[in-house]
């Protein structure tokens, strides 16, 4: 009897998660139609006009999704070199010494920084420097946020690729070794090629974090509605514009904004998606 | 051990004086091993689970190495060479391993495979080398014929005596002093195991063998000599046949007839 209420309980709390995850859908794409409607989905996203002027009011995503794809793409750009040191150095140098649990648990704690801190930090002590470089006269802009993110996704990309690195298995290791490969040689004809496909995926979750990093880079975009241009250009991403305007939008343009925040949510879905599936494809090797 | 095959007027390939392995300091896994191993001879190591057969072995090519806390003392001389004081790359070119685990690189071609040795010391070859190469070594190990039109293919997707045949192709593609085999036929089924034996009695025209193995009747089937190793010591090292009849310790005697194993 009390195995099967609490089968019953357990039953009900699946359902329930099941129910929440459908609610967040329905409320998205219930309050998107307006704008989609107006509009149609496919112009919604290609037009890169945001123009909240009530004589002339017209609302598209393309200026964000732009924003969005330079912001996270030159993060992911600038993190490949860090963690897939960290990987390497934890997962094959150092493997199960000291010093490699000090290191996963420093970058684990960049993890746990609070995404606010890192844009205080970003404002406070990373604009100032990207002044003096003389990237941009304001600091602000898709560069800033790119290389704060960069830092904020390093313990994602890392400590994935760092599992899957140690995943290689020892056997094949010491195989190359019986033939007089030297370490470097291992790691780049046998641990490499073996965890690629598992590195690859760990870096697609990294990017689905940066897709979706608000706070910090609603902090350093600069917050523009407008197509950026180039690396040095201020812009907005997908949540930033959403996290920045919606509190004063109503009618049309707060329609406008839930359906951009449908769209992101599809976005990093995919991406999430693609990773799991190249993960499941590799354990299954 | 006057009983040893081809002992005699032939230089050993190989010779232990004094080789003692210890994982932990003072604790020894291989302990004063002296003895040496003649050419063209098959010699099958065997002793019970935890007697330093297989560290004996993955002393000769440093495998040891490989792991910070393993210390090897004594002199193990390849072919005049001093191996501990000899550059472990060179060391292991020279000698081949082949593992209990068949362990073909599963990103690498069959073809691939064969040429993993040069491909990952950095020996550049012409197109001419390497197919002979790959085609000498594949004949050797009676592997050609099975996969000539298949050397694209991924070497995982051979069965497990296929893949085993293919990694002691990949270790002979070297042209290596000596092949270790750390217990080679223990994760296959009897039909690749005989061809595996079969295969090995072949080589020895060529190559000296060690082969660590748990299998008795293995050893007696293709072993010229024997070592029964016993708590890290070499208790008797001697011509399969004598010490299968007439072995002089009393501990091989016990382990041979199944008084302990």
């Amino acid at each position: 009897m009390k195995d099967k209420i609490f089968r019953f309980l357990l039953f009900l709390a699946a359902v329930l998660i099941l129910l929440l995850t459908a609610g967040i859908v329905y409320a998205l794409v219930s309050r998107s139609t307006e704008a989609f409607g107006e509009y149609g989905i496919w112009s919604f996203i290609v037009n890169p006009e945001w123009d909240p002027r009530p004589a002339t009011e017209e609302y598209g995503a393309m200026s964000f999704i732009l924003g969005t794809l330079y912001t996270a793409f030159f993060a992911l750009f600038l993190c490949i070199p860090f963690s897939f040191s960290v990987a390497l150095f934890n997962g094959e140098y150092f493997k199960g010494m000291k010093i490699s649990s000090a290191v996963r648990s420093v970058v684990d704690l960049l993890a746990g920084i609070p995404s606010i801190v890192y844009g205080l930090w970003g404002f406070y002590t990373i604009r100032p420097l990207i002044i003096d470089l003389g990237i941009n006269a304001q600091g602000f802009g898709i560069f800033l946020s790119s290389v704060v993110l960069a830092i904020m996704i390093i313990p994602y990309a890392s400590s994935l690729s760092t599992e899957f690195l140690s995943m290689v298995p020892n056997n094949l290791k010491e195989g190359a070794y019986s033939l007089g490969a030297t370490r470097i040689e291992v790691i780049r004809h046998i641990s490499i090629p073996s965890s690629l496909p598992g590195i690859v995926a760990s870096y697609i979750l990294a990017l689905g974090r940066a897709l979706g990093e608000t706070m910090a880079v609603t902090m350093l975009i600069g917050n523009t509605d407008r197509i950026p241009q180039g690396l040095r250009d201020t812009g907005n991403t997908m949540a930033s514009v959403i996290a920045n305007q919606f509190g004063e939008a109503d009618g049309f343009k707060l329609s406008s904004l839930i359906a951009i925040g449908l769209l992101l949510f599809v976005i990093t879905a995919i991406i999430n998606m693609i990773a799991k599936l190249i993960m499941k494809r590799v354990s299954r090797l | 051990m006057e009983g040893i095959t081809n002992q005699n007027g032939m230089e050993p390939v190989l010779r232990f004086i004094d080789v003692s392995v210890s994982y932990t300091p003072g604790v020894y896994a291989v302990k004063n091993v002296s003895t040496a191993i003649y050419p063209n001879t098959i010699t099958a190591v065997m002793g019970p689970s935890g007697c330093g057969k297989s560290t004996l072995l993955r002393a000769i090519n440093r495998m040891h190495d490989l792991y910070a806390n393993i210390k090897t003392t004594g002199q193990i001389i390849l072919k005049g060479k001093d191996v501990l004081k000899t550059d472990p790359m060179e060391v292991r070119r020279m000698a081949g391993m082949v593992f209990q685990q068949p362990n073909p690189f599963p990103t690498m071609s069959i073809y691939d495979n064969v040429l993993a040795g040069y491909k990952l010391n950095g020996i550049k070859l012409n197109k001419e080398e390497k197919d002979e190469i790959v085609e000498d070594s594949l004949r050797n190990v009676a592997l050609w014929n099975e996969v000539k039109d298949a050397m694209n293919k991924r070497g995982s997707f051979l069965s497990g005596g296929q893949q085993q045949r293919l990694c002691i192709a990949r270790a002979l593609a070297l042209k290596p002093e000596v092949l270790l085999m750390d217990e080679p036929t223990s994760a296959l089924d009897p039909i690749s195991t005989n061809r595996i034996e079969e295969l090995l009695l072949e080589l020895r025209k060529q190559y000296s063998m060690l082969i660590v193995t748990h299998n008795m009747s293995q050893a007696a089937r293709i072993s010229d000599n024997s070592m029964f190793m016993y708590l890290g010591e070499l208790v008797e090292h001697n011509n399969t046949k004598q010490m299968f009849t007439k072995p002089r310790n009393r501990r091989t005697e016990e382990y041979l007839t199944g008084v302990f194993g």
